[in-house]
């Protein structure tokens, strides 16, 4: 019996550690099961979080814009492509905005406060931004990289989702479907 | 002469409020390059490159200046990027595992050799034969002799 004890240790220590690196690697490792569903056109339900506003007012969750259609993007500062389609968000908040169909909601993933501040007063951003610190937000969406954007419907069920810049032709592709009316493509 | 002497003490005085008032800096970027993580390229931000590293840079830049020593610079940096960023996390729940598994790993490690090294050593006090390993075949006996004699040569 005390033959084993030593043995037995080491295999316990052995499982343990080999435990631990598989744990560490899930951490890690993409997870493609979201983008495939929406593909699939499932509608899987939007995650939701608790999250600060830029401008320091309280904290708000994606369900407090439920009701209409919410566009959530994640993006960053320094991420040169979210430059690139920060027009066409701003242009599609004008028009929800107008309508009164929804909103954009910005989602600034591992991004400075001031950096954040900085960008949204170049574009002229209007819409909601939120500061993911700790990407509970980003996490749940298996954000891999910036920019990324989902679009939520009035129930929130995510319809469509886009991992890479968005263009005028996706946003008539993929929301305006689900604004009041139906198909209306957005004119510039 | 005198006029330039006039300007240059007017211009010392000028400039000696504005030196003073600048922080002395208590630390500086190398140091907390290799404290703290590049988020996005999960490497340590002394090691990093990209338009992240670069922000994380010139944050940290301006907090130098702002006269921040190392644990306030981290503090600031964990309230923008998280906890994520600090490249030794908090000692608090799972992470725990980083500082407590490296020491366990030894531990375990020594307490084998505790635990072998006596029973090695016993069973070759016991057993030399066996300590000393299997005996050679003729064969491989006159093999080595042929080699060694040749090494001597």
């Amino acid at each position: 019996m005390r033959r084993l004890v030593v043995p037995g240790l080491i295999s316990l220590l052995a499982v343990a550690l080999v435990g631990l690196l598989v744990f560490g690697v899930l951490q890690t490792t993409d997870d493609s099961s979201l983008k495939d569903a929406i593909a699939n056109k499932e509608k899987p339900t939007a995650h939701d979080a608790t999250l600060p506003q830029l401008d320091g007012g309280a904290t708000r969750r994606l369900a407090d814009y439920r009701g209409g259609v919410v566009v959530v993007n994640f993006f960053a500062s320094w991420c040169a492509p979210c430059d690139d389609e920060a027009p066409i968000l701003a242009r599609l908040q004008r028009r929800l905005a107008r309508t009164h169909d929804g909103t954009v909601i910005g989602v600034a993933v591992d991004d400075a406060s001031e950096d954040t501040r900085a960008f949204v007063a170049s574009h002229g951003l209007t819409f909601p931004i939120l500061r993911d610190v700790d990407r509970s937000l980003a996490n749940g969406y298996k954000v891999t990289g910036l920019p990324e954007t989902y679009v939520i419907d009035a129930r929130g069920r995510i319809v469509a989702g886009q991992a890479g810049v968005i263009t005028q032709r996706w946003i008539d592709a993929n929301v305006a479907p689900l604004l009041d009316g139906g198909v209306r493509p957005a004119s510039q | 002469m005198t006029r330039a002497a006039v300007v240059l003490l007017a211009l010392l005085v000028l400039a000696t409020p504005a030196a003073a008032s600048a922080p002395e800096p208590k630390t500086d970027l190398k140091t907390v390059e290799e404290q703290v993580m590049c988020v996005v390229c999960r490497t340590p931000l002394s090691v990093a490159g990209g338009p992240q590293a670069a922000a994380e840079r010139d944050l940290i830049n301006g907090l130098i200046a702002q006269g921040k020593d190392e644990d306030q610079i981290k503090d600031a940096l964990v309230a923008e990027y998280g906890e994520r960023v600090l490249a030794l996390p908090d000692d608090e729940g799972f992470n725990l595992a980083v500082y407590l598994v490296p020491i366990a790993v030894v531990v375990a490690a020594l307490a084998l050799v505790a635990v072998a090294l006596p029973r090695w050593r016993r069973r070759a006090r016991t057993d030399p034969a066996a300590a000393a390993g299997p005996e050679l075949s003729a064969e491989d006996a006159r093999r080595l002799d042929e080699d060694m004699r040749r090494y001597d040569d």
